[in-house]
């Protein structure tokens, strides 16, 4: 028998794990947390960790030493959180080999607060932990304005052990609602108002009602995530912070629709939320979460992980089926709706990661405590990856409705080197580019909607003077040019005509007329495509021709590029007062373009230039001798 | 000829792979997969068999294995460069980033070095774009690069094998 079966040996474990929890953060042992999600492993945190722990060992200092997932500060990782007994743990940014071992001295040693603290990890089942010199990390600027959901796990406890997961609450929703009815648990998510926030935002109470109707012994649920938006990454960060999160989600959603079985399509490329993910069934189904009899409940489910293959368009549902039937992942008509007829012909009911990661939430305060937050139609919270030209980029989650200046201003803290801001880009290469004009448009489904962008799975890419718009869109369809299944021909061939007309914009060879059929072919596109991808490819298109009309321009009319980007249309130049002659541009040119003697103004051969920036990196900035600028293409 | 030769020396690994599956319906995709992660490609041998095992024909299995970006058709290097194209990279530098290792390798993205110790791939995100531009070598992912730190990196790996 499993322990989840039995009430009171799930009873005791849930205590179990309680006070060992409680342990951890308030104990008597030292505790050292290292942020080990894909950003922080790129930003180093191994090496951090192994050189913290060398250092320990060194001071004769006997701490445990713990991973966790990303708490979305992704501008300051590594991040390491250091508590000393007494003491509630203390954030630290930017941590590095050298400074990490340096911080195990002063704090252990001396027992002095270190400038980089970002603040105090107090928990709310902490009792009368409160720092005495530190504000709490819930006050930072970055998080204050959040409400955390479906993170509300992530970047606190470690991803590897479902004792923590459980110990924070984790499985009493799935308790309470075994315990429900089915109808009664699809009425408190309708209740709640909670949209699919992979993209579409489809009520998801509806989606399940629509599958619990649908007739049929073998039902399944699939969790998508297959987060293929370049630019997108909270589906990661959810599944490397907090697999369960998903899961529980999971057997909520299956018992309320009667899903008897269940798969995570995952994309290859995050292999750290692959292996997270399978520890955690693995975890579930030794405790009796997952299998016959779940909770000592009728209630059966498994779920099979299937590792997606790359390709961005098995983000579509009906695809994303297609794909793991083994064939190419490509769309089909609805209907028949997957509620119907989906994978291999079985009513099918498809959420994405962060859609449910939020179940255990509602289901525990209730669907009316979610939709408090929200505005208009779109109740609830929303995760967004902060990225692009933000002073504080990450992982964020704030209630629908918050606008996008205080989000690029407040919780990003403004553009990264005082430049000014041009717009940002929402809802990756299927949104649109939305203009500084828009700063106080409030975040929500209808109101980017409206403006020709979308909320998509919630990707948000500051750019500021330096980007420019007309490449961005070049850029965006080249993407969705390759990644076109070819299933639709306005998709295929529409694609393909508006990049070669975009590239020729770009290059100094437009003119007038590719705008108009820009706009025309978008607009077949648009309405020729079965599916999202399709659907969406026009919006970078025809936003950035709306809102940035004199770029395009610029572009075609004086053939400039006024943000200095498209390579036909600028040149790089040697400034002859500025030069010294320190001869580091002629070292780093890789084609032999730059001459002069050493101490004597550089001259840059225009004729071999490859213009690849590389003299501009490396020109000292107390000289900022080469500069780019403007040429006359022929 | 060619045919026989080559046939004995995928032939064990292929089948070994498909009975772990447990000829489970739309396998075809983690049949692939696996074969691809023990031969770090899908040979037209390895590409044969598995359209014998699943009872498809060649060109289907052909189908299925062009339409997914992960799959590869011919050998890879030894040392796997990735340099992510996402947005944040892409205008964070990573088109400067991959033209650099590309004239360094001296090879396009897709190609492997005549040595076979470098393949240079673009991939559509990796999911770190706070940390742009990002590469991913043999999995490693590293960000924050300028062309010059990622050049380091490699030089790094120049002196193993």
């Amino acid at each position: 028998m499993k322990i989840a079966s039995d009430p009171q040996s799930w009873a005791k474990f849930r205590r179990k794990a309680e006070e060992a929890w409680l342990e951890l953060l308030q104990g008597d042992r030292p505790l050292i947390c290292t942020g080990m999600s894909t950003c922080g492993i790129s930003a180093q945190a191994a090496d951090v960790q192994a050189a913290i722990e060398q250092e320990l060992k060194a001071q004769g200092i006997d701490a445990k030493s713990m991973n966790v997932g990303c708490l979305g500060l992704c501008y300051a990782e590594p991040l390491v959180y250091i508590r000393i007994p007494g003491r509630p743990m203390v954030c630290y940014g930017n941590v590095t080999v050298k400074s990490g071992p340096n911080l195990i001295k002063d704090l252990f040693l001396g027992n002095n607060l270190k400038e980089e603290a970002l603040g105090a990890i107090d928990l709310p089942e902490m009792k009368d932990l409160h720092h005495p010199n530190l504000p709490s990390i819930w006050d930072h600027p970055m998080i204050k304005p959040q409400v955390r959901i479906a993170l509300r796990n992530c970047g606190i406890i470690d991803p590897e052990k479902i004792e923590h997961y459980i110990a924070r609450g984790g499985y009493r929703a799935l308790s309470k609602a075994i315990d429900m009815s089915p109808e009664e648990v699809i009425e408190e998510v309708k209740t709640s108002g909670l949209r699919g926030r992979g993209g579409a935002g489809f009520p998801t109470g509806m989606k399940w009602e629509f599958c619990r109707r649908s007739p049929g012994l073998e039902k399944y649920l699939i969790c998508n995530a297959d987060e293929g938006d370049p630019g997108a990454f909270m589906d990661r960060s959810i599944l490397e912070g907090d697999p369960h999160a998903v899961i529980e989600g999971m057997l909520i959603a299956a018992h309320a629709i009667g899903c008897t079985r269940g798969f995570i399509y995952c994309r290859a490329e995050y292999p750290l939320a692959l292996k997270r993910l399978q520890l955690a069934l693995d975890q579930a189904a030794e405790l009796g979460l997952l299998g016959d009899h779940i909770l000592g409940s009728d209630m059966s489910f498994d779920i099979t992980i299937k590792e997606g293959a790359g390709a961005f368009v098995c983000g579509e549902e009906t695809a994303l089926m297609a794909s793991i039937e083994g064939k190419r992942g490509m769309p089909r008509a609805r209907p028949p709706f997957p509620a119907n007829s989906g994978l291999w012909g079985k009513p099918t009911n498809i959420n994405n990661v962060e859609t449910l990661a939020n179940l255990s939430s509602i289901i525990n305060n209730g669907g009316s405590w979610y939709s408090a937050w929200g505005i208009g139609r779109s109740r609830g919270t929303k995760t967004l990856s902060l990225a692009g030209s933000v002073r504080r980029t990450g992982l964020i989650e704030v209630p629908l409705g918050i606008t996008l200046r205080e989000i690029i201003y407040g919780i990003g803290g403004g553009i990264s080197g005082d430049k000014a801001c041009k717009g940002i880009l929402t809802g990756g290469p299927s949104g649109g580019c939305l203009p500084a004009a828009f700063l106080d448009l409030p975040v929500d489904y209808e109101s980017l909607t409206e403006k020709g962008s979308i909320m998509g799975s919630g990707s948000m890419i500051v750019i500021d003077e330096d980007t420019c718009v007309v490449d961005t869109a070049r850029f965006f369809l080249s993407f969705t040019q390759s990644e076109s299944c070819g299933k639709c021909t306005p998709c295929r061939i529409g694609t393909r005509q508006m990049l070669a007309s975009l590239e020729k914009i770009t290059r100094g060879l437009g003119d007038m007329t590719d705008l108009v059929r820009l706009e025309e072919i978008a607009n077949v596109v648009r309405s020729g495509s079965l599916c999202g991808l399709g659907a969406g490819a026009p919006n970078p298109v025809l936003t950035t021709i709306k809102y940035f009309y004199d770029e395009y321009e610029a572009h075609i009319l004086q053939k400039r590029c006024p943000a200095l980007v498209c390579r036909e249309l600028i040149g790089y130049f040697i400034d002859e007062l500025k030069c010294r002659g320190c001869g580091l541009c002629l070292e780093s040119c890789p084609v032999d373009a730059i001459s002069g003697e050493k101490g004597a103004v550089h001259v840059i051969d225009q004729s071999a230039c490859i213009k690849c920036g590389a003299c501009l990196e490396v020109c000292p900035e107390k000289f900022s001798a080469v500069v780019k600028r403007p040429v006359q293409c022929i | 000829m060619k045919k026989k030769a080559s046939r004995a020396t995928t032939e064990d690994g292929v089948q070994e792979i498909w009975k772990g599956l447990h000829g489970e319906e739309g396998s075809t995709i983690p049949l692939l997969q696996k074969v691809q992660s023990k031969l770090g490609y899908i040979s037209p041998e390895a590409l044969r068999e598995i359209a014998e095992a699943m009872g498809l024909s060649e060109s289907e299995v052909y189908g299925i294995a062009t339409f997914y970006s992960e799959f590869k058709l011919t050998k890879p290097g030894r040392h796997q460069i990735k340099i992510c194209m996402g947005t944040s990279c892409y205008l964070g530098g990573g088109k400067e980033l991959l033209e650099h290792m590309s004239r360094e390798l001296g090879i396009k993205p897709g190609r492997t070095t005549e040595d076979e110790r470098f393949s240079l791939e673009t991939v559509a995100c990796l999911g770190c774009c706070s940390k742009s531009p990002v590469m991913a070598v043999d999995g490693v992912i590293y960000g924050g690069l300028s062309p010059s730190s990622a050049e380091s990196i490699l030089a790094h790996l120049e002196s193993e094998p």
